[in-house]
């Protein structure tokens, strides 16, 4: 039952009166919202709980469904940084890019990235039994994607390499003690961490990427098969303490 | 008994007799004759006056029986006349001649490392995480030009190339050196500890003024090797070996003197490898003799870089004295590619005391003056810095950089990780753990392997703890903090000191 | 403590060695040299109002005073009554000047306590004939700006200006009356310093001949950057960090004749970790980069937009602790701390990307984004992946 979405234009908006605006509305019974003439409004999200859902047209702002427990996002565009920062529970789908540290210390929900992002990605992301954040990123990474990773699932799927082009992330993983990155395409033993093991994927691996997978191409029309009949790499950590030897009592 | 002396035992060695189970490996292992076993009374006995505190019995008793005190004897409260002070001159009495003594100078004036605190970032500037992200200790100690210029580069993909010739450099992946002790001075054991260490670290150790025995050439890669005022050992083949060479004009013990090895240390191999003879004592002369003003010292410089080919920085070390700044900057403009300054702080194997205790000036007011007078006169480029004097730990090696030097030698700090327990008696050599003897019976008690080990340790250790602060001042490379005073505040010092040394007080 | 810098005046009350420069920033050239007006820069800069807390604001515009091109325009500030008089006669003791005039303002306009501002479009005269205009001229905004108490050149390159000032950079552009002049660059900046308010000329951009500097960041490097800086002539007087850049950049740029790539490398040099899988060349070069201008390295979080007359560049740390986006539309070259300011005057865009840290965007006149090499531009594999459904987007 889809009731009609309630339009608000953000244009010449501070974020506080239209955060304000939006929650007075889901307050009021809409669950349904579209945003217009976004441009760089912060902390979109990040005061709204429940099942609502948003369409985001424009460029939101930084730290976009910061700290978000629950509702779900779509952005018509590109994101800037800190998308999902220590996100609760929901989801964010960007049909474009996004920026620095996406899913910083998330706890749970999902992510879904059409293109490429930035720095540090899914750095410190968290997991406890059955929550489990997922970040997907269709496009590539740049430096520190999982940085010290304690939990979640991190996709990176490469779709816009060119044939036999390698991904050019580097220090990836580095200081990883939980979690898993599946990452589709070529990287060089050099790129990742010290602390990363590398290994093929699994049965459970391949189950839980294939769900993932599969969400994102219905999200962003990819072909599912096309994709996951590349040569996919699994990142684990080596250790669960990594640094033992550092301190002297 | 008759007294052969006016002077106390020092120490005194206690022994638990519930514990000593009379396994004499305490008389064994004293060097000095303090222990002995009586048989008929099945008693180990101490001889408090030839203890020297060195613990090696305290540490290889196994049921831990032994400690040793301070001196139980009281004299009456003097401010001014301290025990030391009328000992001392009870012993010239009794000798007619300069006291002797090892290690550094023990006495009180000011440590302003320990006045000396470092920054650290925070919200306007993220500190940074070494063991995640990169964290860069490299150090290049040589002469460096004002300028690069480049060329565009021939074959495929363009670009640019280097045009300048650069003087040789020499990368060091922390700045930590080891600091020049004579193979003489100590055993052949620690020379070898030493540089496979300074080889494993990919940094570089000094052979001091002994030369340096054959059988560690092929650490020659990580050698600097010492042309000192007794040129023993200087050789064409010692010079091709070396990494750097360093020409000692001066070391922070004992400025203005020369060094005296005794003839008891000049065992057969040290004597080939200075090629003297066997038994005599091994004098350097207080200057070297070539080297009588600034000019001197540039005809030794250039000539040492003719004979190695222009491929090796040439280092000059002096002592910290009063005017070191205006000596380094004539040293700079000499053609010394490096430039030592070792303070008062710096150890010795022997020298007069008077002299090691009173003569020089601390490191950090010297590494200050010499990097701001250097960068007055637009040169502080063409000469690299390096402090020694008494780093005692990691905190010490830190300051320096930020006060201006490149990197530092460490002396003390490696013997202590060998064993050393700074109990000064090296001008004896009787060492009772191996290290400052040349006793074949005591250099045995020093394992290579086992040294190399300790001394990459500790140099581990200490680069970890670097790479932690600079990282909490938001730096990930050390050429940012060098000469960066900034990043320091002081405490408890005066406005005098605070200018000396570039740094404003805390709270600033 | 740097000589020069306790004067009367200079609003710095906690004397703090240098102020943060942590703020917003952005930049945009029209690379076939169409002048335009302030209004992009400026809807842009305020659309970034939250990153700047209104205690400083700046603009450089190049190419807004053709008829006089080739005539240094010094643009200076007083503090002090007494230090226009003592400042003009260092002027014109050293140049001849066409023309002399306060910088129109607009009085209301929302800044406080702005001090006094006047151009001076001049010619070096008496150089010794070894001597290059382009040192002279900083010789003597030196003199001025050390010996000078309370007066500041803070512009002195040709048919170029920096205007700037203490107040949110929409008050700032109010105040300057930006909206009358045209030009083919513009940068903007807005500052968000910690310490209290009244130092004009701490803003951004920070200037020497025509480069300027906009900065976002902290350089925990500054204590020795100074030092280093200092042997060469250069002195500090803006107590704000983001001045040694300027002065870096001229000095490697214009003296040593080095191309921005390699300037870039000695401001953000590669780490040794990853330089060990290059070619010997590369290695030597930038070996040798590092040995010589280690007290160069800029250390700490940054991102800046240094421009100069026919160049536009953006550069961060070569950990990338600070954010730059970088987008192509037509002939313009676009640089933002966000993405949102670019959609905004330009909802349009041909291409949009994170630069990689330490690998510096140079966008030229004369050469069309869609013509240059994606290595300058710092353009890496960053394309769109093609879904196979439309998706709406609404500007």
């Amino acid at each position: 039952m889809v009731s009609t979405p309630v339009v608000i234009d953000a244009t010449g908006l501070h974020y506080s009166e239209l955060n304000r605006s939006l929650r007075e509305t889901v307050l009021g019974g809409q669950s349904r919202i579209e945003v217009r003439n976004v441009y760089g409004q912060r902390y979109i999200g990040t005061n709204l709980a429940g099942d609502v859902h948003l369409d985001i047209f424009g460029t939101p702002g930084n730290d976009l469904g910061a700290f978000m427990d629950g509702p779900s996002i779509a952005v018509h565009g590109n994101a800037q940084d800190g998308c999902g920062n220590t996100m609760n529970e929901g989801q964010i789908v960007v049909h474009g890019r996004a920026g620095d540290i996406a899913g910083l210390s998330a706890r749970g929900g999902k992510v879904f990235i059409r293109d490429s992002v930035g720095y540090r990605v899914g750095i410190h992301m968290k997991e406890y039994e059955s929550k489990r954040p997922c970040l997907v990123v269709g496009g590539t990474a740049q430096d520190f994607l999982g940085e010290y990773m304690a939990g979640g699932v991190l996709v990176v799927l490469g779709l816009n390499l060119q044939e036999g082009e390698p991904h050019r992330a580097r220090f990836i993983g580095t200081g990883m003690h939980g979690g898993v990155i599946y990452l589709r395409g070529h990287v060089e033993a050099h790129q990742l961490g010290r602390e990363v093991g590398v290994a093929e994927l699994d049965t459970d691996d391949r189950a839980t990427l294939e769900g993932l997978v599969s969400e994102f191409c219905r999200h962003f029309g990819q072909d599912e098969k096309a994709i996951l009949g590349g040569r996919f790499t699994k990142l684990f950590p080596l250790y669960l303490r990594p640094y033992g030897r550092l301190y002297t009592y | 008994m008759t007294m052969k002396t006016y002077l106390p035992p020092r120490f005194a060695i206690q022994r638990r007799d519930d514990r000593c189970i009379r396994c004499q490996v305490c008389v064994r292992q004293c060097s000095f004759g303090a222990q002995a076993y009586d048989a008929e009374d099945d008693v180990v006995i101490g001889y408090d006056d030839k203890c020297v505190a060195c613990h090696r019995c305290v540490i290889f008793c196994p049921t831990q029986a032994l400690t040793i005190t301070n001196t139980p004897l009281d004299y009456r409260e003097n401010f001014n006349w301290r025990p030391e002070a009328i000992e001392d001159i009870t012993r010239q009495a009794e000798t007619g001649g300069m006291l002797l003594t090892g290690m550094g100078d023990d006495k009180s004036q000011p440590i302003y490392w320990d006045r000396l605190l470092l920054n650290a970032s925070q919200v306007t500037n993220p500190s940074i995480d070494p063991l995640r992200e990169p964290m860069e200790l490299r150090t290049y100690l040589g002469r460096k030009p004002d300028r690069v210029e480049v060329q565009p580069r021939t074959g495929q993909g363009g670009g640019v190339k280097l045009k300048t010739r650069i003087a040789p450099q020499v990368a060091i992946e922390a700045p930590m050196l080891f600091s020049a002790m004579s193979y003489g001075a100590v055993s052949l054991n620690v020379h070898e500890s030493l540089a496979r260490a300074a080889h494993e670290a990919g940094v570089l150790f000094n052979t001091g003024e002994g030369g340096l025995h054959p059988k560690l050439y092929r650490y020659g890669d990580n050698t600097i090797v010492q042309v000192a005022s007794g040129r023993f050992g200087v050789h064409p083949e010692y010079l091709k070996a070396a990494r750097v060479i360093e020409i000692k004009i001066g070391q922070g013990a004992k400025p203005g003197i020369g060094g005296h090895l005794p003839g008891e240390k000049v065992s057969v191999d040290v004597a080939a490898t200075r090629m003297i003879p066997a038994g005599t004592d091994a004098l350097s002369p207080a200057p070297q003799h070539d080297i009588y003003s600034i000019e001197d010292l540039s005809q030794l410089i250039y000539a040492l870089k003719e004979a190695t080919h222009y491929e090796k920085p040439v280092c000059v070390k002096i002592a910290a004295v009063h005017n070191s700044a205006a000596i380094a900057s004539g040293m700079v403009r000499a053609g010394a590619d490096i430039i030592a300054l070792d303070g008062l702080r710096g150890s010795t194997g022997a020298a007069p005391k008077v002299i090691r205790d009173n003569v020089g000036i601390p490191i950090e007011l010297a590494i200050a003056a010499v990097d701001t007078r250097l960068r007055q006169e637009g040169i502080r480029n063409q000469a690299s810095l390096i402090a020694a004097g008494g780093f005692r730990g990691s905190a010490d090696v830190i300051k320096a950089i930020a006060l201006g030097a490149d990197a530092v030698y460490i002396g003390t700090a490696a013997l202590i990780a060998l064993g050393c327990t700074v109990c000064q008696q090296c001008h004896t050599g009787r060492c009772a753990w191996g290290i400052c003897t040349t006793d074949l019976a005591l250099t045995k008690r020093i394992n290579p392997e086992i040294g190399t080990r300790r001394l990459v340790n500790l140099l581990r250790g200490w680069s970890l703890e670097i790479q932690d602060m600079l990282g909490g001042m938001g730096i990930n490379a050390l050429e940012s903090l060098r000469g960066n005073r900034d990043h320091l505040r002081g405490v408890g010092l005066t406005d005098s000191e605070l200018a000396v040394l570039g740094v404003r007080l805390a709270g600033t | 403590m740097r000589e020069g810098a306790w004067f009367e005046g200079l609003q710095n009350p906690y004397r703090d060695d240098k102020v943060m420069a942590a703020c917003g920033l952005f930049g945009v050239l029209d690379t076939s040299g169409r002048a335009t007006g302030a209004s992009d820069v400026v809807r842009a800069m305020a659309n970034m109002h939250d990153r700047s807390n209104g205690l400083g604001g700046g603009f450089a515009v190049y190419g807004l005073y053709p008829d006089r091109a080739d005539l240094y325009a010094l643009h200076v500030m007083y503090m002090r009554e007494e230090a226009r008089p003592e400042a003009e006669a260092i002027i014109r003791g050293h140049f001849s000047i066409a023309q002399a005039e306060p910088v129109p303002t607009r009085p209301g306009a929302r800044v406080s306590d702005p001090p006094d501002f006047w151009r001076y479009f001049v010619t070096p005269q008496n150089l010794d004939h070894q001597e290059s205009s382009d040192d002279y001229v900083i010789q003597q905004v030196m003199r001025i700006n050390t010996g000078v108490s309370g007066a500041f050149v803070f512009s002195s390159g040709k048919d170029m200006a920096v205007l700037k000032g203490v107040g949110y950079p929409e008050d700032i552009a109010d105040y300057f009356r930006l909206d009358d002049y045209q030009g083919y660059m513009w940068v903007g900046h807005g500052r968000f310093p910690t310490n209290t308010p009244g130092w004009w000329g701490g803003a951004h951009p920070f200037n020497i001949l025509d480069w300027t500097v906009v900065h976002n960041g902290e350089i925990s490097s500054y204590g020795i950057n100074v030092r280093h800086l200092e042997m060469f002539g250069y002195h500090c007087t803006m107590q704000t960090d983001t001045e040694v850049i300027a002065y870096a950049v001229d000095l490697l740029m214009r003296r040593h004749g080095l191309p921005v790539e390699v300037v870039a490398d000695v401001l953000a040099p590669p780490f040794w970790s990853h330089l060990e899988r290059e070619d010997e060349e590369t290695q030597a070069l930038h070996r040798a980069l590092r040995q010589v201008y280690a007290s160069l390295l800029m250390n700490g979080p940054f991102t800046i937009i240094i421009a100069h007359q026919g160049e536009m560049i953006g550069l961060t740390d070569r950990i990338r602790l600070r954010p730059l986006t970088a987008a192509t539309k037509g002939e313009r070259l676009f640089l933002s701390s966000e993405e949102a300011s670019i959609r905004l005057v330009s909802p349009e865009l041909d291409s949009v990307w994170t630069p990689i840290g330490g690998e510096p965007v140079v966008g030229r006149l004369g050469l069309s984004p869609r013509e240059a090499p994606p290595e300058l531009l710092a353009l890496r594999p960053e394309r769109i992946v093609q879904s196979t459904e439309s998706v709406a987007r609404t500007s």
